[in-house]
């Protein structure tokens, strides 16, 4: 710039250096906050009912340790059938054949309109119902009989129950995702040549997954705390461990508390599980990949009080990250 | 290559095509033009089966559309010969239809693998040399949301030319571009076109239509009003209706 000539001030190219808007509301939420969490932490502390050292005691009881395992065990089966199901049931009820659709609306419709707990005593009382369950040629012979009652132990009684009935639910979520898909992509897939089976699986599928994994992880861990119901049918999984083992020492709320630390530690490994799902179907879908847990928490504590919009478009963090690969 | 005899078509009690008639030959190309809701975008999705039609002959090289001729009855075709016929046929479409959770590179090989059973090497080998061929050889690894429309469109285009189709259908495929954008897709297309493509290409692009296009179709409400050479049907129309069309938009 020319010297000695009135121009444009030279402070027009630099970044503007304003007084940031000041934000006292979030001050005032943050200490009622704070204070609450103080008090609430003081009295689990010093309230000796909570029988802290019980808690310590049991937690890594082998009891309880073998019942955590059970519920897990109980969680994959019963998830993977109702995923499973899930999958084929929403299939079923886009299919342009009215009795496949029919069939599959008819299992929702019975699933979801009974309680689950019903449900699970059914299952338990099935030899009530069917002393023997043959696997053969339907009104023909048949080549394997199982005596119900010995088939259905404690543990298909309640993957069967939760796994059957997860899959009346499961399968709206995977409808749900397929119709999210743009039609454009099946039309796009068939003129290439694409049978309808290979572009679903191909095309509609992986991308209906964006949609179908938030849910799914919902009902994953929904699913963790209703194997619980196995209580009702004296199935050794967490609940009724420790039901068994504080009938027997009266120690009912340190025993409550070890395996709600158990429960809690479960869901907290499927969080992470499902978002690592989710960034893998992000492929594509943004342009940035979304942050890691860790990356949002450093965002987090250093933009208390600021405009989070300031630093990224939509708060994505688009220059912390690279491009997807 | 593409013969159609009375082709009807209706949608509930709304008839989108009432009776056309055309024929395209081997290596021709036919810009089909009109207002919206003429029946273009019907019509050529008609030709690969997207669209089933109701009256008519339609065919293929030869191959009726969607049927099976045998002792002077018609067979519907099964679901996977639908397909084989398909695989024939290059579609591109307005809102190019990318897959959206795979790269340009392979958007252009899923195909090719899945349906003729290509050798990955060998797909890819070929893929690489279709993005170049539409000028995108530095964006084999990009994403679609990575990648301008006119560049969408273009890999686009070499997805469908990987399955080496015999005929190429183009519905509205400049219509959701910015006005820069439109020129690197019709280059391409104007490639495809000396090299002896068979095209049939919904468009509004007249330029393109006047020198690239033998022959130029001009649809309204469910017919062809008005058909010919393209530089004979744009300078001097002959009806009404086509003469309307074009003062809108000439």
């Amino acid at each position: 710039m020319a010297t000695g000539l009135p121009g444009p001030p030279q402070t027009a190219a630099d970044d503007i250096e304003a007084v940031p808007v000041r934000h006292p509301g979030r001050w005032v939420a943050a200490v009622v906050v704070l204070v609450v969490a103080v008090a609430m932490g003081r009295s689990m502390a010093t309230n000796p009912n909570f029988g802290w050292g019980h808690v310590g005691h049991y937690l890594f009881d082998s009891r309880i340790l073998h019942g955590a395992l059970v519920t897990i065990e109980l969680t994959v089966a019963a998830q993977a059938i109702g995923i499973v199901l899930g999958v084929l049931l929403a299939v079923m009820r886009l299919s342009p054949n009215p009795l496949v659709a029919g069939g599959s609306w008819l299992y929702v419709w019975f699933f979801r309109g009974t309680p689950v707990l019903v449900q699970v005593l059914f299952w338990y009382n099935i030899a009530a119902l069917y002393r023997t369950i043959a696997l053969g040629i339907p009104f023909g012979p048949a080549f394997v009989h199982i005596n119900a009652n010995t088939a259905i132990t404690g543990f298909m009684t309640v993957v069967l129950a939760l796994g059957l009935n997860e899959g009346a639910y499961m399968s709206e979520i995977v409808r749900a995702g397929i119709i999210s898909v743009d039609e454009g992509q099946q039309e796009a897939a068939l003129s290439l040549g694409m049978t309808r089976l290979q572009t679903m699986r191909r095309i509609v599928l992986p991308q209906a997954m964006r949609v179908i994994i938030p849910p799914t992880g919902n009902e994953t861990i929904g699913m963790l705390k209703t194997t619980s119901l196995a209580y009702v049918v004296a199935y050794t999984e967490l609940t009724t461990t420790a039901s068994n083992i504080y009938s027997a020492n009266f120690e009912t709320i340190p025993l409550l508390i070890v395996i709600s630390i158990w429960y809690l530690a479960l869901t907290s490994v499927l969080y992470v599980g499902q978002y690592y799902l989710e960034r893998h179907y992000a492929r594509g879908a943004s342009r940035e990949l979304p942050p890691t847990p860790l990356q949002k928490l450093r965002r987090g504590v250093f933009t208390f009080g600021h405009d989070p919009v300031a630093l990224g478009p939509l708060g994505t963090g688009a220059h912390h990250e690279g491009v997807v690969p | 290559m593409v013969k159609a005899e009375g082709v009807h078509k209706r949608f509930g009690r709304l008839e989108v095509l009432c009776g056309i008639t055309l024929e395209v030959g081997r290596g021709e190309v036919m810009c089909v033009i009109g207002p919206s809701g003429s029946g273009k975008s019907t019509f050529l999705r008609a030709i690969n089966h997207l669209e089933k039609i109701n009256s008519g002959r339609l065919s293929v090289d030869g191959d009726l559309v969607g049927y099976r001729e045998q002792g002077g009855k018609l067979h519907e075709l099964r679901d996977s010969d639908v397909a084989r016929r398909r695989a024939e046929i290059g579609m591109v479409f307005q809102r190019f239809n990318l897959f959206p959770h795979k790269t340009a590179l392979e958007n252009v090989i899923e195909a090719p693998r899945l349906v003729r059973g290509v050798p990955k090497a060998q797909a890819i080998e070929e893929a690489t040399a279709l993005l170049e061929r539409v000028g995108l050889a530095d964006k084999l690894e990009s994403y679609p949301s990575q990648l301008s429309g006119g560049q969408q469109q273009r890999v686009a285009i070499a997805r469908a030319l990987a399955m080496k189709p015999k005929l190429m259908l183009f519905d509205e495929p400049t219509s959701a571009l910015d006005p820069e954008l439109v020129g690197d897709v019709l280059d391409v297309m104007r490639g495809l076109a000396a090299d002896g493509m068979t095209m049939i290409v919904v468009t509004h692009e007249m330029g393109f239509a006047r020198e690239v296009a033998d022959k130029l179709v001009f649809m309204d409400g469910g017919v062809i009003v008005e058909s010919g050479d393209p530089r004979e049907v744009l300078a001097n129309p002959r009806h009404e209706r086509t003469k309307l069309f074009l003062s809108k938009v000439l």
